[in-house]
C-alpha cells in the first residue's frame, strides 16, 4: 500500500506533464478512449496509452477493464485531494506567521526595545 | 502594534529555491529569538488551526541539532522533521538542513532565514534550497504563491475548469 506522499509523489509527477494535463481537462467533459484521446494530440496511441498508464498509476484516472474499448475516466476526487493539500502546505506558513505576530507583540511588552518607550 | 500580513510573499528566486518573505513589526532580536527558542517557536509553527508541536528541540550552535514533531489532536497524526545548524549568526542568519521523516522529495534541503532589520521592524527572508529542480518541484508546488508556479497555477486553472464542467 502506499504512503501518501508517495500518491502525492505520483500525483504531481504525473501533473508535471503539459499533455496529461491537457488529458485530465478532456476527461473532464467526459469518458473517452485511447483512439478519442489521440485524435486532438497528434499523437500515436501507444504514446497516448503511456500517458493514460501514469495518470492511472497516480490515481487521477480510471479504465474500465470491462469494456472491450477501456474508456479512461477522471477521478476528480484524487485531484481535489492534491488541490487541498497544496492548499493546506501555503496555508501552514501564513497560518503560522499570524501566530507568530501575537508572539513578537507579546515579547515586545515583556520586553521593550532598547531606547523606547514601552508600548502601553 | 501593526501586523503586516500582506507582505508575505512566496517565489522562486532559482529553480532548485523557495523564497518565503514576510515582514514583522518587531525589532530583529525580537524575531530571532521567537525562531530560535523552542519554547516560543512551539506557540506559533503551527500552521492552521488544530496542531501542536509535541516536540521541538534546538540546539543553537553550528553542527548542534533540531527536532520538530507536529500532532494533529483530533485525529493523532503526527509529522516530524529535523536538521542540523550549519551556521548560527545571531541575529541575522541561520543555515540548517532539513528533511522530513517522511519526505516527499529526494535528499536533503537547506534552509537559509535571514533577518533584516528595516527601521525597527523585521524582514523575514525564509529559502529553502533543494538538491535538484525535480525535489524543489515535487516538494514545494504548494508554497508558491498564485502567480508564481506555473505549476500550481496550471493545477489550480485545472481543477476549476473541472468544476466547471462538472456543474455544468
Amino acid at each position: 500500500m502506499q504512503t501518501t506522499s508517495s500518491q502525492l509523489d505520483a500525483t504531481f509527477a504525473a501533473l508535471a506533464d503539459p499533455t496529461r494535463r491537457a488529458i485530465l481537462a478532456r476527461l473532464a467533459a467526459g469518458d473517452a478512449t485511447v483512439n478519442e484521446l489521440a485524435e486532438p494530440f497528434a499523437m500515436t496511441q501507444p504514446a497516448i496509452s503511456k500517458h493514460l498508464k501514469v495518470l492511472e498509476r497516480a490515481g487521477l484516472i480510471s479504465r474500465n477493464r470491462d469494456a472491450q474499448r477501456r474508456p479512461s475516466r477522471l477521478e476528480a476526487r484524487r485531484l481535489a485531494e492534491a488541490s487541498a493539500w497544496l492548499d493546506q502546505y501555503r496555508e501552514f506558513w501564513e497560518a503560522s506567521f499570524a501566530l507568530l505576530d501575537t508572539v513578537l507583540q507579546e515579547l515586545k511588552t515583556r520586553k521593550p526595545p532598547r531606547g523606547k518607550a514601552p508600548r502601553r | 502594534m501593526l501586523f503586516y500580513p500582506e507582505s508575505f510573499k512566496v517565489s522562486t528566486p532559482s529553480d532548485r529555491e523557495v523564497l518565503v518573505e514576510r515582514d514583522f513589526n518587531a525589532p530583529r532580536e525580537l524575531v530571532f529569538e521567537a525562531f530560535t527558542k523552542p519554547e516560543l517557536v512551539r506557540r506559533w509553527l503551527l500552521g492552521p488551526d488544530g496542531w501542536t508541536m509535541p516536540v521541538c528541540e534546538i540546539d543553537l550552535r553550528p553542527g548542534g541539532a533540531y527536532r520538530y514533531v507536529w500532532r494533529k489532536e483530533s485525529t493523532g497524526m503526527e509529522m516530524g522533521m529535523g536538521g542540523v545548524f550549519r551556521e548560527v549568526v545571531r541575529p541575522e542568519r541561520l543555515v540548517a538542513t532539513e528533511k522530513f521523516d517522511d519526505a516527499w522529495y529526494p535528499g536533503e534541503a537547506v534552509d537559509t532565514t535571514t533577518f533584516e532589520d528595516q527601521a525597527g521592524n523585521t524582514r523575514v527572508r525564509l529559502t529553502v534550497l533543494y538538491e535538484s529542480k525535480e525535489a524543489r518541484d515535487t516538494a514545494t508546488r504548494s508554497g508558491m504563491e498564485r502567480g508564481m508556479a506555473a505549476g500550481y497555477d496550471r493545477l489550480e486553472q485545472l481543477v476549476a475548469e473541472i468544476a466547471k464542467v462538472s456543474a455544468g
